[in-house]
């Protein structure tokens, strides 16, 4: 655990999808069985990186991504370590039938990275917005769904993510994003770290959002109210226990994604609770619709997704509490 | 520069995107088309299109230059010359059909929508921003008069074959047009269509692919040869038609051909060159996704005097 009185000074750092294409060159370096695919998007996903180091380890497979994924399957079924990247909704929503069948029905061991995620791309508009990919990577048997929220956490992530044996999703974003940990900090798949202590209620955050929840905690502070702030980096496998001490020790638990919220990961939390502790739980979210064009801000703005929508769900939540 | 612009957004689901004809009379109104445009006049309309792509992607500061200024003559011609639509009507059901499959060029549908007066020609230049109907990718939701919704690639020829299939069910003269990258046919989904439209015989649908040679992150040879391009959609069941897709008179010819070719749908493989008509976008990867800096906005205006 990081030490309550920490300040987060949420400087800006690195893309999240910047900070794994330079992990996966650090992977390929400590691993020669590191093979990537990428779909025409290497100078975005950062693979173009890797391409760079180990020309002969890097496969371009054009725009296609549904057939990039079974290649990757290819390679895991012949001992590679496949990791295959494009936007997440690309390559989740178009490879999603070779994901069920030809990826997760076996348990192969290929790495998916999707890049782009959520609404914070901004101006290209909701046909390059990943919202739903958490849901379906989350609906697949034995995979493992990461979900991290700075450079730091990315990193040792990739390389997590490279050394377990299995299927992997791992969604990053566009934009940079705000440093949250120290670099020597530690990350286990399967364990949220808890930010900050409190014990009024728990925002439980993932990627962006994580930020934002920092913030909110900041806020509400001011106002006298304890939030305990929990970065789930790792929403499949879910960190049960966890989230049953926050519900029974704080009694409330707001969960905040930068995606649709069917499906993501505050139900994923809010089925655990009820099967553990049931205890009052917000939601902060895509609420039932796809987005537009615009700024990143404006859009996080719009759509509900910045520390004031936290602050109000936290209000929420401690109201319906008493 | 305009400020974002106030609209009101439809849903989706009120969106009707086929109103058929309530009685079969009605269909047989002759409607008041675009008239056809001469072959200089249209040279003239490419260049100001080509300000216009210039222009709104400048002040969005994103966008596809590349894509777009390679398919001006294309679009051009198909809006001004041979397809049968009506601004004023747009959802007259036999209307001919464009879809932009390449969604990422929608600046060169919405300077051809705004030169045909679909939609207002003064807010291009909110391209992208928040509240602009001119969306990233073509969006229905904000311009109902658009045929389909894109930006996800390999997608268009299928919906292309639907509405020419109900086209035919309803025994409507309208024929579809969609264009294609020549990256985004490296899509599986392009060859089931084909496959789908030689077997159903869809002979009124053209498939026009924009043969620029470039795609994201460099040339189509080196991320993925999509050569002999003719003949693969030969192989497919399908007439090809190779042409120079700068060259108004040749689409033109290319376009009567496909309406003279029956029982199978034809593809016609233009080539064209990505970033055409300014010289420094012109064949330059760079340009596919890269918005002209302010001080290259001007300099591509003054060659597209
Ligand atoms: C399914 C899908 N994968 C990836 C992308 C990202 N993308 C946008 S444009 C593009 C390259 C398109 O190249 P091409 O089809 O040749 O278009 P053009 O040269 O006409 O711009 C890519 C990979 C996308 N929009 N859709
Ligand atoms: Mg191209």
């Amino acid at each position: 655990m990081i030490p309550t009185k920490t300040k987060f000074d949420l400087k800006l750092g690195m893309a999240t999808r910047e900070a794994f294409g330079k992990a996966l060159v650090e992977a390929g370096r400590r691993n020669k069985d590191v093979v990537v695919c990428d779909a025409d998007l290497s100078k975005s996903t950062y693979t173009s990186l890797f391409h760079h180091e180990f020309p002969d380890r890097f496969f371009s497979c054009g725009i296609a991504e549904a057939n990039m994924v079974a290649i990757a399957a290819g390679f895991a079924y012949a001992g590679k370590i496949p990791v295959a990247a494009s936007f997440s909704c690309f390559v989740v929503n178009k490879g999603f039938e070779q994901l069920r069948v030809t990826v997760a029905y076996p348990k192969l061991n290929v790495k998916i990275v999707g890049t782009h995620s959520g609404i914070s791309i901004g101006e290209d508009g909701p046909s390059q917005m990943s919202v739903e990919e958490t849901a379906l990577a989350c609906s697949l048997p034995g995979f493992v769904v990461l979900s991290p929220a700075d450079e730091v956490s990315t990193t040792a992530l990739v390389h997590a993510a490279i050394d377990h044996v299995g299927p992997v999703f791992i969604r990053t974003g566009r934009m940079k994003a705000p440093v949250i940990y120290p670099a020597e900090q530690k990350f286990e798949i399967g364990k949220a770290v808890e930010l900050i202590d409190g014990s009024d209620v728990t925002v439980i955050a993932t990627g962006l959002l994580v930020a934002e929840a920092i913030r909110a905690q900041e806020a509400l502070e001011a106002e006298g109210i304890s939030v305990r702030v929990i970065d789930f980096h790792t929403v499949k496998p879910l960190d049960r226990e966890t989230i049953t001490r926050a519900a029974a020790e704080t009694g409330a638990i707001v969960v905040a994604e930068e995606h649709l919220i069917d499906g993501g990961l505050g139900v994923r939390v809010a089925q655990a609770v009820a099967e553990t502790h049931p205890c009052v739980m917000e939601f902060v979210g895509l609420h039932d619709t796809y987005a537009e064009s615009g700024s990143p801000e404006q859009l996080l703005d719009k759509y509900g997704l910045i520390s004031r929508d936290v602050i109000a769900a936290v209000h929420r939540a401690l109201a319906r509490k008493k | 520069m305009p400020g974002p612009i106030s609209h009101s957004k439809i849903e989706p689901d009120s969106f009707t995107p086929f109103r058929r004809c309530s009685s079969s009379a009605s269909c047989k109104i002759e409607v008041p088309m675009m008239q056809k445009k001469t072959v200089p006049e249209m040279q003239v309309i490419a260049k100001r299109m080509r300000r216009e792509i210039i222009e709104m992607i400048g002040a969005a500061k994103s966008g596809h230059p590349g894509g777009s200024l390679s398919a001006v003559e294309l679009v051009v011609t198909l809006y001004f010359n041979e397809m049968r639509h009506d601004p004023a009507n747009p959802k007259w059901a036999d209307r001919d059909r464009f879809i932009l499959s390449k969604g990422h060029a929608a600046p060169v549908l919405y300077a051809a929508m705004a030169e045909s007066g679909y939609t207002p020609l003064d807010q291009l230049n909110t391209l992208r921003k928040l509240g602009s109907i001119y969306q990233g990718h073509p969006d229905v939701r904000f311009i109902p008069s658009l045929e389909a919704s894109t930006g996800s690639l390999g997608e268009g020829v299928s919906l292309a074959l639907g509405m020419a299939l109900a086209a035919r069910l309803n025994a409507s003269p309208s024929r579809t047009y969609v264009m294609l990258g020549d990256g985004e046919i490296q899509e599986g989904q392009v060859w089931e269509s084909a496959m789908f439209g030689a077997f159903h015989k869809v002979d009124n649908v053209v498939a026009i692919v924009d043969y620029n040679g470039i795609q994201l992150d460099g040339f189509v040879k080196d991320i993925m040869e999509v050569k002999p391009l003719a003949d693969k959609w030969r192989a497919f069941g399908w007439h090809a038609i190779e042409i120079n897709g700068h060259d108004i008179p040749a689409i033109q010819a290319a376009f009567q051909e496909a309406a003279g070719t029956k029982g199978v749908p034809t593809a016609i493989i233009a080539h064209t060159i990505k970033g055409k008509g300014v010289s420094f976008m012109e064949n330059n990867p760079k340009f596919h996704g890269t918005a002209p800096t302010p001080d290259e906005v001007k300099l591509a205006l003054q060659e597209l005097q």
